[in-house]
């Protein structure tokens, strides 16, 4: 029993360790993302970015001698799951940093925790303004809310020439809640009127009744801040029950499933995101090309963002020479005129990138670059 | 006018639903007296059977939606009688709370085996059976929330049917009364309530594939939140009551309806929720249920 007990803690001892002993030979970084569920598309295509990202740079040789692992995490789109995760990889895989992800919500349940460790967290695509209010070493490669309100709120008015719009957000996401904000607030100030101001909550399916309201409102338009999931139930619902007035989405809407369940119905709608693969620009072009040796499949924002935050934590670590929390941190803050893929980013005092949006429609079954707007 | 009529018929498709499933909740509790919380799971097993064969036969058919229908219903009844042989027969006889965290447990099972077996993303669900938009003076009307309608009176009118008019319905109705002494004039208890949960669970499927055409993405967990209204709406009817779980399903689905489309949409669940406190606190056995004084 003795000599069993003493091989146990032996045993447990090396496996103390053992990771330590490997985490010399690699700079680890992890990742959590929705590679399954509700909003699994957006997981899966920030992923291919990121892991785009940190193969070019291992098949350079790495960095400060070292090649990258990066540590890969599904929280199942779910709440809850990505702060166990993050705990998971700081105290037990040792990160360096933190990647992740396109849902606001859920990034904000990992800010704390990397605040806390002094771990950098760098979301692809958080937009919601408070994520970076978590703390000094919580970071983004994406717009802001307002911006993307602002420039919706915009196009309603010139573009459509609408002055009567409905607005239909959520209650429970961080994002929707923002943007039907900013967007409410632009559009009233320049002289427009939000008919109808519905509310669903993350989860619905039955859109009919807010819709029914819509409609009998008269809006010109319908500004949905969604996920796709919901998105293409909401349009199909609505051109079931006759509501012809465009759509108008966010980011939260550029998913191939977006066509997929709403078919036709999504047709002619116009979403604000952060990139095009329709940009002509040489950057743009590259990691396009890239993408689509390596996966098979055009690029999309999505990809794009986890592609530059990737980067831009690459970038840092180049600088700072270290990948000490502290000193990384500081090299992060001082992201200035970095090129990414979606945009050049410079960080503001708020550790916001300004960089510019595309507005894109869906046409025959994709989505189409239709402009560009900077900031 | 239009728009009030509009929201009565989005109200009236939405609560059908719920109907159907809060059907197999208070059957099971009419015969066995405890709730089943694996139902709300058996619904999306439905809605999957229906998205997997549904692939097999050619869309927009009526008899192709027929075999979908039928296939799922069938899968379903075949899924709750195996429920209730290998996890609750053996406790016939146990404490009920036991039977219910049997239930919940049965519940997860089932929601994340789905999600290893059909993966957690959502899926398009086909559109099997014809489908057209009409309008009616200002009111659209599309097939599909006719057919939920539809379709649910013709499966609460057949139940009914089995239950008063059939000799299993007697059973289950003796079953239901006193199960001693139901066994004492012959009737065999075990075959009764295997029938109870194959009949429950195939009207899950039926809902299950009704709730998929209107509203076309399915996942695992599909069945959480319609499985909580459907059990709500039971209780409000007056649980262990047929016709009370369809009157329950109907006043839900049509007050959360009318919530939804008004300026109050950010608290429709509150104000569902805060009506069937209240009239629970006036009929505490609920709309049609009746109030019995436990003797022991």
């Amino acid at each position: 029993m003795r000599r069993l007990f003493r091989t146990l803690s032996l045993l447990s001892l090396f496996a103390l360790v053992a990771p330590a002993l490997r985490a010399q030979d690699t700079i680890k970084i992890g990742e959590f993302a929705s590679m399954t569920g509700k909003e699994a598309t957006f997981g899966q295509f920030a992923h291919k970015g990121t892991l785009q990202a940190i193969e070019e740079v291992n098949a350079a040789g790495g960095i400060l001698g070292k090649k990258i692992e990066l540590l890969l995490e599904d929280n199942q789109s779910k709440p809850g799951e990505s702060a166990t995760i993050v705990k998971k990889f700081i105290s037990r895989d040792k990160v360096v940093a933190v990647l992740g992800e396109i849902v606001s919500s859920r990034s904000l349940e990992a800010a704390p925790i990397c605040q806390n460790a002094k771990i950098p967290l760098i979301s692809p695509g958080a937009t919601a303004p408070e994520f970076t209010s978590k703390g000094d070493y919580i970071f983004r490669a994406c717009f802001i809310d307002p911006f993307a309100g602002t420039i919706m709120a915009k196009f309603a008015k010139d573009t459509l020439k609408a002055r009567r719009v409905a607005v239909l957000s959520s209650v429970s996401s961080a994002q929707s809640v923002g943007i039907a904000k900013f967007f409410r607030e632009r559009f009233t100030a320049d002289g427009g009127t939000i008919v109808a101001d519905q509310k669903f909550s993350e989860g619905d399916k039955d859109f009919r009744a807010q819709l029914t309201a819509i409609k009998a409102a008269g809006a010109e338009a319908v500004f949905a801040p969604a996920y796709y999931a919901e998105a293409a139930l909401i349009c199909k619902q609505a051109r079931d029950l006759g509501l012809t007035a465009p759509f108008l989405g966010t980011d939260g809407w550029e998913s191939a499933d977006l066509v997929g369940i709403g078919g036709t119905a999504v047709e002619g709608c116009f979403i604000v995101t952060h990139y095009s693969p329709e940009n002509q620009s040489p950057l743009v072009a590259a990691f396009n090309a890239h993408f689509l040796k390596r996966w098979g499949s055009p690029s999309n924002a999505l990809s794009a963002l986890g592609y530059d935050s990737a980067m831009m934590l690459i970038d840092a670590i180049k600088r700072a020479g270290t990948t000490d929390g502290p000193k990384l941190r500081d090299a992060l803050a001082a992201t200035k005129n970095f090129p990414g893929a979606a945009g050049t980013i410079t960080l503001d005092a708020n550790r916001n990138p300004t960089k510019s949006a595309v507005v894109l429609t869906v046409k025959n079954g994709k989505f189409a670059f239709l402009q560009d707007v900077s900031p | 006018m239009s728009e009030f009529l509009q929201q009565l018929l989005n109200g009236l498709s939405l609560g059908a639903i719920y109907a159907l499933i809060a059907l197999g909740y208070t059957m099971v509790y009419g015969v066995l007296r405890f709730i089943n919380f694996a139902h709300s799971d058996v619904f999306m097993v439905g809605a999957f059977i229906g998205y997997y064969v549904g692939k097999l036969v050619p869309e927009g058919t009526l008899w192709g939606g027929m075999i979908v229908l039928i296939a799922s219903m069938v899968g379903c009844a075949i899924l709750g009688m195996t429920i209730e042989r290998l996890a609750y027969r053996p406790l016939r006889g146990a404490a009920t709370l036991n039977v219910l965290i049997t239930a919940i447990g049965v519940s997860l099972l089932l929601e994340y085996s789905g999600q290893v077996f059909f993966g957690a993303a959502p899926r398009t669900f086909p559109q099997i059976f014809p489908s057209a938009n009409f309008s009616v003076g200002g009111l659209v009307i599309s097939t599909n929330q006719l057919a939920v309608i539809l379709v649910a009176v013709l499966l609460m009118i057949g139940l009914q049917f089995i239950v008063y008019r059939t000799k299993i319905g007697t059973a289950m109705r003796a079953v239901s009364l006193n199960p001693k002494a139901a066994q004492l004039v012959g009737v065999n208890n075990d075959v009764v309530i295997s029938f109870t949960f194959g009949l429950g669970s195939a009207l899950a499927a039926a809902g299950g594939i009704l709730y998929a055409l209107n509203y076309p993405s399915i996942d695992p967990l599909m069945g959480v939140m319609p499985g909580l209204k459907a059990f709500v709406a039971a209780v409000l009817g007056g649980i262990g009551n047929i016709p009370g779980a369809a009157l329950g399903g109907l006043i839900l689905g049509t007050v959360e309806t009318f919530v939804n489309g008004s300026q109050w949409s950010t608290y429709k669940d509150a104000i569902a929720f805060a009506i069937l406190i209240i009239i629970l606190l006036f009929r505490p056995a609920g709309l049609l249920g009746k109030f019995t004084v436990e003797k022991v």
